[in-house]
């Protein structure tokens, strides 16, 4: 079997490649460092990175900084030119009109969460950034997993506290390249006394870091599916485990449904269930089916509903077409004749599944 | 099982976790030499590879540096890490460079992997530095990604001894602008590289394999740490976490057959990354025949012997039951030790062919009852 084939493109399809391109030229480009708490050193990185790219001649500015910096940080600062924050009353903001004006190549910027005074351009400051980007200024973040909307709620149940600020995840998403700030837990705790700068325990610290680190392999993943779809490239191979539980009429499926649940969280992979058209069922078979589907949902299956003559062949263009990496299925609970001879549905699958785990249920 | 006897060395282990050479995995290690020392730590390097990289070479001046062995194989002199010397001078850290490696024949051990374990069990702490194709039950998968067959591996346990593991992250991009600047090989072997492991949807694929196995890492340590703790903070679903703690799923058993077939290796190395993600114990069995395996081939019972080391040196425990039934005995067998899973090999060949024959799977399938059976299929390229 071929590893890819390509896929000849129309030309309306071509076109709009093309003034995607265009646009996507105009544009600066954002990179964000993500850190899994405060303390971890994102800071640090982005202004490392500031200034190894200045050593290269490109154009540097820092558009905006925390105030309180480590001391390696605050070495790192003085070495590069400030556009001074805007200050009114009690608040400051990035200067974004300072450094239209100034018009660097590239422009270093914390805290993305930050929510601008009412009466600003714009109410936060990654929107601030995306002015940037639009004026073709490159720009180096960096963000903190808790204040990403998305995650918002499973780090603040984990550290216990509350966070108003937050950036969407789609603005991560298009990012031209993120980087995780991995470090142990003892980074940040050296910080304070036995735990991170804003409180958090080894233990909180070590459950939002993988988190973080999840998160980037989600992005990445994204990243993947995007550049093989760029190049035309059908992909047949998956980094991340992919469960589909099949559901067939007469077998029960809650049990396999619970282990492909629990088995898609201990990979960090993905859950889905699938099914052919039920509508002919008889009705016990077929409130059983629905009863499982519910269950599925339940459970954050992705559920399919397939189509075709053969169960089997269905089942396996699906699961190419989404890069299933295992399949679950229950046997049959009593064998035909026919079956016994030719085979089941189970023993085809089992044989014509090529690079496909198929792991077989007791029903 | 095996993982449980064997004792804890008494020095620390960090891993620098990479994807790729060049993303700055040495570079971090050697940062955080400096650092100890600073500290007042006493630390040494105990091996360096330099790859000509000039800011990595700067980063290393300032820590003493243990001198190489030289071994002579054939006719040519190759350089090791020298352990007892690093022994002899008995520093609190020890910096060894690509834990992956294998020593040149002639060599006390066969693997880094080996001499980095006698400093640990001598107290002394170790940083080094790994990518993540050289873990030995992600060798399908990352030869599936790249068309690469990693030679140099780590058995998964040995990782999991780690204290810690970062990963040293940098972008796909970046890292192919560095290599194109020459900063990671030279030229001639840079253009090399682009083709083979440099290609952008390589690296991209890698990186997210080193991201997912650190968070993996990271999850089992905090599971370790707080094992008995029923739920955790708010009841937030922490992939693994809240059920692997919990009392209330029975303990996982794999069983994984192992034939005079290469695609066992395969089938041990999903087996084994599949119980760790589990937490599940792990057998491999062989059904022989006749007694010693009498009736086997030369080549066929060197073959099985090769496997079922291989499955030791993955702390899997190993059996070889006797029966003329394949099928029978493994159930049987499965069903004594209450084995929940039973691992077989995807069987080659056209499926049409086999239809009318008894086929292993289709037995095993039969007799299992309330046991799964996973059919574990060779990916191909």
């Amino acid at each position: 079997m071929p590893e890819t084939y390509a896929t000849r493109p129309t030309p309306e399809q071509l076109l709009h490649r093309v003034q995607a391109e265009e646009e996507y030229e105009r544009r600066g480009r954002l990179k964000i460092f993500l850190g899994y708490a405060s303390g971890v050193g994102k800071s640090f990185r982005m202004l490392d990175e500031g200034r190894r790219r200045k050593l290269r001649g490109e154009d540097v500015v820092i558009g905006a900084v925390q105030s309180q910096l480590p001391s390696e940080a605050e070495n790192l600062l003085q070495t590069m030119e400030v556009i001074p924050l805007k200050i009114s009353g009690e608040s400051a903001t990035m200067d974004v009109g300072a450094i239209l004006r100034r018009q660097p190549q590239v422009c270093l910027v914390d805290g993305l969460a930050y929510d601008n005074p009412p009466g600003s351009l714009h109410a936060k400051r990654w929107q601030d950034v995306e002015d940037l980007l639009a004026a073709g200024i490159s720009v180096v973040a960096s963000v903190n997993l808790q204040y990403i909307e998305d995650y918002r709620e499973q780090a603040e149940k984990i550290t216990g506290k509350r966070v108003d600020e937050a950036v969407p995840l789609g603005f991560l998403h298009k990012a031209d390249e993120i980087e995780v700030v991995d470090a142990p837990p003892e980074i940040c705790l050296e910080q304070g006394n036995g735990e991170s700068p804003t409180g958090q325990s080894a233990q909180q610290l070590s459950e939002l870091r993988e988190i973080a680190l999840l998160l980037a392999a989600d992005v990445v993943d994204r990243q993947l599916e995007s550049y093989l779809q760029r190049h035309g490239i059908e992909q047949l191979w998956g980094v991340q485990e992919r469960i589909l539980v099949l559901l067939r009429p007469g077998t029960r499926a809650a049990h396999m449904i619970e282990s492909g649940s629990r088995n898609a969280n201990r990979f960090h992979g993905e859950l889905f269930a699938a099914y052919l058209d039920h509508s002919k069922l008889p009705v016990k078979d077929k409130s059983m089916l629905e009863s499982d589907l519910a269950l599925a949902r339940q459970l954050g299956a992705r559920v399919e509903l397939l189509s075709g003559e053969s169960l089997v062949d269905a089942v396996l263009r699906f699961a190419r077409s989404r890069g299933i990496t295992q399949i679950f299925v229950a046997r049959s609970a009593r064998e035909t004749w026919w079956e016994r001879l030719w085979g089941s549905d189970v023993d085809r699958l089992v044989s014509e599944a090529e690079g496909i785990d198929v792991r077989v249920f007791p029903n | 099982m095996s993982e449980g006897v064997s004792s804890r060395p008494l020095g620390t282990l960090k891993i620098y976790l990479g994807y790729a050479a060049g993303v700055g995995k040495t570079f971090k290690m050697l940062e955080e030499g400096h650092k100890l020392k600073r500290e007042g730590q006493d630390v040494v390097i105990g091996y360096f590879e330099p790859h000509g990289r000039k800011d990595t070479i700067a980063e290393a001046e300032g820590i003493e540096m243990i001198a190489r062995r030289k071994i002579q194989y054939r006719g040519a002199v190759f350089e090791e890490m020298d352990t007892a010397a690093i022994l002899q001078r008995s520093p609190q850290v020890c910096l060894v460079d690509e834990f992956a490696h294998s020593n040149v024949p002639g060599s006390e051990r066969s693997k880094r992997w080996e001499d980095v374990q006698i400093l640990l069990d001598a107290g002394i702490g170790v940083l080094t530095t790994m990518n993540v194709q050289h873990i030995e039950s992600l060798n399908d998968q990352v030869w599936h990604i790249s068309g690469i067959r990693v030679r140099e591996t780590v058995p998964d346990w040995v990782v999991k001894q780690a204290d810690e593991i970062v990963m040293v992250d940098v972008p796909p991009q970046a890292l192919l602008n560095r290599l194109r600047r020459g900063a990671i090989y030279a030229r001639e072997k840079a253009n090399l590289a682009l083709q083979n492991f440099f290609k952008e949807s390589t690296l991209v694929a890698l990186r997210e394999l080193a991201l997912r196995q650190t968070a993996h890492e990271v999850d089992v340590r905090h599971v370790e740490h707080e094992s008995g703790a029923a739920t955790l903070s708010g009841g937030f679903a922490v992939p693994g976490v809240a059920h692997s703690a919990a009392s209330d799923t029975p303990q996982d058993r794999i069983l994984i057959h192992v034939t005079p077939d290469p695609l066992s290796a395969m089938l041990i190395r999903r087996g084994r990354r599949v119980a760790d993600y589990q937490q599940a114990d792990c057998f491999a069995v062989a059904v022989e025949r006749g007694a010693d395996g009498r009736f086997l081939p030369a080549a066929e019972r060197e073959a099985l012997d090769k496997h079922l080391n291989f499955a030791r040196n993955l702390h899997i425990e190993t059996r070889v039951l006797e029966g003329e039934n394949v099928a029978e005995t493994l159930v049987d067998f499965a069903h004594r030790y209450q084995v929940t899973q039973i691992f077989l090999a995807r069987p080659h060949g056209k499926p049409r062919l086999r239809l009318l024959h008894k086929d292993l799977v289709r037995e095993v399938v039969r007799k299992a009852r309330n046991i799964e059976v996973t059919v574990v299929a060779e990916r191909h390229r």
